[in-house]
């Protein structure tokens, strides 16, 4: 029997304003796309914070994609060019930690490009599961299931041995509040 | 700005007590049951943390479907709700107000889209079912961090500005008048009217478009409720539904609009005995002096002065006969651009289209051979106040023998514009029934499909047919004036095949009319930028939902009428513009807009005083107290973007309903079942 085919599991933030409705769109028209894909819903691309891309990671994500409205048409003005600063510095800073480039995808899809959605989702299926699973952790891989996530110190020693990224997200004193 | 009627306290967490979560699949019929395994999804939310209450109903959007969450509130069984079905964008108003009904803060409810997301995009079933669980696992785990929200609302301004004096801008203001709310009404243009006053007859009744037209711009003028500003364009937008503050601002006429009377005599005093400049409104097709009024029943009935025409603007060298002969005293050549800022509660954006440009299919000989003719421009020769006097004649005055008549120029055609422009084959077959009353001239129609969908419309259709107008069907390859034979000499050749003869024809006309498409106005990008509303990447403006919300835009208080939205006719855009008025009512009556729940806060026990958010909101919403070293976060101002949220490096700035350990344990949650 042959291996079954690794599944990448993918965190998506999209922007209510355009990737997440240009989703919808892509639901009404029936698209069909890979289902690797699992979408967050944020105000603005703006608000996604780098913990969360790092979290995501951290939790078991084998790729990250972030959609927000194209340059110029920001429903708050400025919040997709934001995202994209911390996008840039994010990258740089994930390659020092091995995680490949083609893991964190940022994308600007209007409220109108359903296909776009379908098209971003698929490619981003296939180049992820063609790096592989996400090996970032020394132990267990996955969360332990049944682990709370309210806080960050309800997590126990499972959470030291499973990522690398724990300092980082410490950093600043940030946690989860 | 105006004050909010309530402020919301600040905001405690779970204040009834540990979480009881209810979670509710919805089967929608079988648009997610058809895909998605409801049964084993409500077994595995069941197995979630904090989870009291797992069912599935076939519409939870129904009563019967509310009704189930609020007896499990009354019950006490549950104190958090997950309804897990379309997306948020369709039924969150819905499920919160049903969650507030059970007696239960309309925030502590939660939406995982497994419709949208999930059942209508994801071909096999099992991965559909994985996928629908994981994103109820991740609402199920933010919900349970959600705190109590009172929901704020904020008063709205009973006024309302429209944007684009064409027909539909006109029946807006004019509805809107009517119910007693004070309208401005701006157009770009000098005259309101748009398109439609341009036009002869109207399809399929044959009645003439400026009899119907003018008396609703006289009542536009005359109305004590609308203030028209002709000449005018919108050129700043700010605040919110219920409280926009717009800026106009007026461009220069030389003549003063409360002086004038329209009684023309400038124009004939003019230094130019005849006129020299191509007259826009006639499409080029005759010439206008530099003082001039676009058509008689311009309205306002108010001259203008062209800038860039006038001898006494060019060289100061004029003696101003036009001045001289006013009586008065009307003109101001000091003029310059003013503005106005007005606040309204409601925009209604009517600003309409553009025909396509037809020399961009050379093909078609348009600016090449002077016989050939848009549509536009043959309108404007049926038009008894045209250029013509509503001859129809070729460039050189005499009477076309025959007339062809392109359909689907620049429309359902993959190198330009895909669309339908929907009202070209019934204005081609009006075209049709006009030249060849007032010519006799043979008319020959060429169309790919004939669409004649509307009241009237086929009947319409079987008409011109009786009429012995020819029917062509197929797409025309081009027009050329080289002869293949002596009765082709002197003649423009359409070359054409004739799909249901299955040959290819060559018919030599005297006179070719294109009948361009519709398309987006060239500037739909800045203007839907100006008015924060989103359009295709064609240009339409973006309607909130194509069926249930089809004059709404994704910015609450902005709404669409006419052809700005997608190409219509006038009954459709006067129709578009009625509900455009009532949706703009509705919100106004109401008296309050519902304010944005998820603003951001300030931690101040956490903020160390770094000022980073301060910069970085746009609306200046955030501000610093130097003495405490701690910002803080004007929640009427805030728009609960969470851009500051995003970049606060302490994690003091929080957003409700987006606080970041909410959005970490969705990301949890998503990714906990594989």
């Amino acid at each position: 029997m042959s291996e079954p085919r690794f599944e990448p599991r993918i965190v998506a933030f999209f922007c209510t304003w355009c990737t997440y409705t240009a989703a919808d769109l892509a639901g009404i028209s029936r698209m069909q796309y890979a289902p690797n894909v699992r979408a967050i819903r944020l105000m603005c691309s703006g608000r996604v914070d780098p913990q969360f891309v790092l979290a995501a990671f951290r939790d078991g994500a084998d790729g990250v994609l972030i959609g927000g409205c194209h340059p110029g048409d920001c429903h708050y003005q400025q919040g997709n060019y934001n995202a994209l600063r911390r996008f840039e510095l994010l990258r740089l800073m994930l390659s020092d930690f091995g995680i490949e480039e083609g893991r964190l995808r940022l994308e600007w899809i209007s409220a109108a490009e359903g296909d776009k959605v379908q098209r971003v989702c698929n490619e981003m299926t296939e180049q992820v599961r063609a790096l592989g699973p996400l090996r970032l952790v020394r132990g267990p891989r996955r969360r332990p299931r049944g682990t709370s996530g309210q806080a960050e110190a309800e997590r126990g020693p499972g959470a030291v041995e499973e990522a690398e990224l724990a300092p980082v997200l410490e950093m600043g004193g940030r946690e989860a509040r | 700005m105006l004050e909010p009627e309530s402020t919301r306290p600040p905001a405690p967490i779970s204040s009834n007590g540990g979480p009881k979560i209810g979670v509710y699949v919805c089967h929608c019929g079988l648009n997610i049951a058809g895909k998605v395994d409801v049964k084993a999804v409500v077994e595995f939310a069941a197995s979630l943390p904090h989870v009291t209450v797992a069912r599935d109903y076939k519409f939870m959007c129904s009563d019967p479907g509310q009704e189930l969450i609020q007896q499990d509130l009354r019950d006490g069984l549950v104190n958090r709700v997950v309804v897990a079905s379309c997306s948020p964008l369709m039924h969150e108003t819905t499920f919160r107000r049903a969650t507030a009904a059970g007696g239960e803060s309309p925030s502590h409810f939660q939406m995982a889209s497994i419709r949208e997301h999930v059942s209508w995009v994801t071909a096999d079933g099992d991965e559909a079912t994985e996928k629908a669980k994981a994103l109820v696992a991740g609402a199920v785990r933010r919900v349970a961090l959600h705190e109590v929200l009172e929901p704020r609302q904020s008063p709205v301004r009973p006024d309302v500005m429209v944007v684009g004096g064409g027909i539909a801008g006109i029946h807006a203001a004019l509805t809107l008048a009517d119910a007693g709310k004070h309208v401005y009404l701006v157009e770009r243009e000098t005259t309101i009217g748009g398109h439609m006053a341009k036009f002869d007859k109207t399809f399929p009744t044959l009645d003439c478009a400026a009899c119907i037209l003018t008396p609703k711009m006289s009542a536009v003028r005359a109305h004590p409720n609308i203030t028209l500003w002709t000449f005018s364009d919108v050129v700043s937008v700010e605040g919110f539904a219920g409280d926009f503050r717009v800026r106009v601002r007026h461009r220069p006429r030389y003549v003063r609009e409360d002086l004038c009377t329209g009684c023309l005599a400038c124009i004939d005093a003019c230094v130019h005995k005849h006129g020299k400049f191509d007259d826009e409104w006639n499409e080029g097709l005759s010439k206008r002096k530099p003082i001039y009024i676009p058509f008689p029943q311009a309205t306002p009935p108010v001259v203008v002065v062209d800038r860039d025409a006038c001898i006494w603007f060019k060289t100061g060298k004029c003696p101003r006969t036009c001045v001289d002969a006013c009586e008065r005293d009307a003109f101001d050549f000091e003029q310059t651009e003013t503005y106005d800022e007005v606040e309204v509660g409601a925009i209604v954006l009517a600003t309409g289209y553009r025909t396509f440009e037809a020399s961009k299919m050379p093909e078609y000989g348009y600016g090449l051979y002077p016989n050939v003719y848009t549509s536009l421009e043959v309108e404007r020769l049926l038009n008894a106040a045209g250029p013509t006097n509503g001859e129809i004649v070729l460039r050189d005055g005499s009477r076309p023998r025959t007339v062809g008549i392109i359909h689907c120029v620049g429309s359902r055609d993959a190198k330009h514009n895909p669309w339908c422009s929907k009202v070209c084959c019934m204005y081609s077959l009006k075209l049709a029934h006009m030249v060849k009353e007032r010519t006799g001239a043979e008319v020959y129609n060429f169309y790919i499909d004939m669409r004649t969908p509307g009241k009237g419309y086929e009947e319409f259709y079987d008409r011109i047919l009786k009429e012995g107008v020819h029917m062509v069907r197929g797409r025309v390859a081009g027009v050329t004036d080289e002869a293949a034979s002596p009765e082709e000499e002197g003649h423009l050749v359409i070359r054409a095949e004739d799909t249901l003869i299955g040959s290819v024809r060559r018919i030599p006309v005297d006179m070719v009319i294109l009948a361009v498409g519709i398309e987006p106005q060239p500037d739909a990008q800045e203007v839907r930028r100006l008015f924060n509303i989103s359009c295709g990447s064609e240009g339409f403006f973006t309607e909130r939902h194509p069926k249930l919300a089809p004059v709404s835009t994704f910015t609450d208080g902005i709404f669409l009428a006419g052809a700005c939205q997608g190409p219509k006719d006038i009954p459709d855009s006067v129709a578009q513009a009625g509900a455009a008025a009532a949706e703009a009512l509705a919100m106004i009556d109401r008296g309050h807009v519902t304010l944005e729940a998820s603003t951001a806060f300030i931690d101040e026990a956490a903020c160390s005083g770094c000022k980073t958010c301060v910069g970085l909101c746009p609306f200046g919403a955030i501000t610093f107290d130097d003495e405490r070293r701690k910002a803080s976060v004007n929640e009427v101002v805030c728009k609960g973007c969470g851009i500051c949220v995003g970049a606060c490096p302490s994690g003091a700035a929080q957003q409700h309903l987006f606080t970041d350990a909410q959005i970490l344990s969705e990301i949890e949650g998503v990714l906990e079942y594989v």
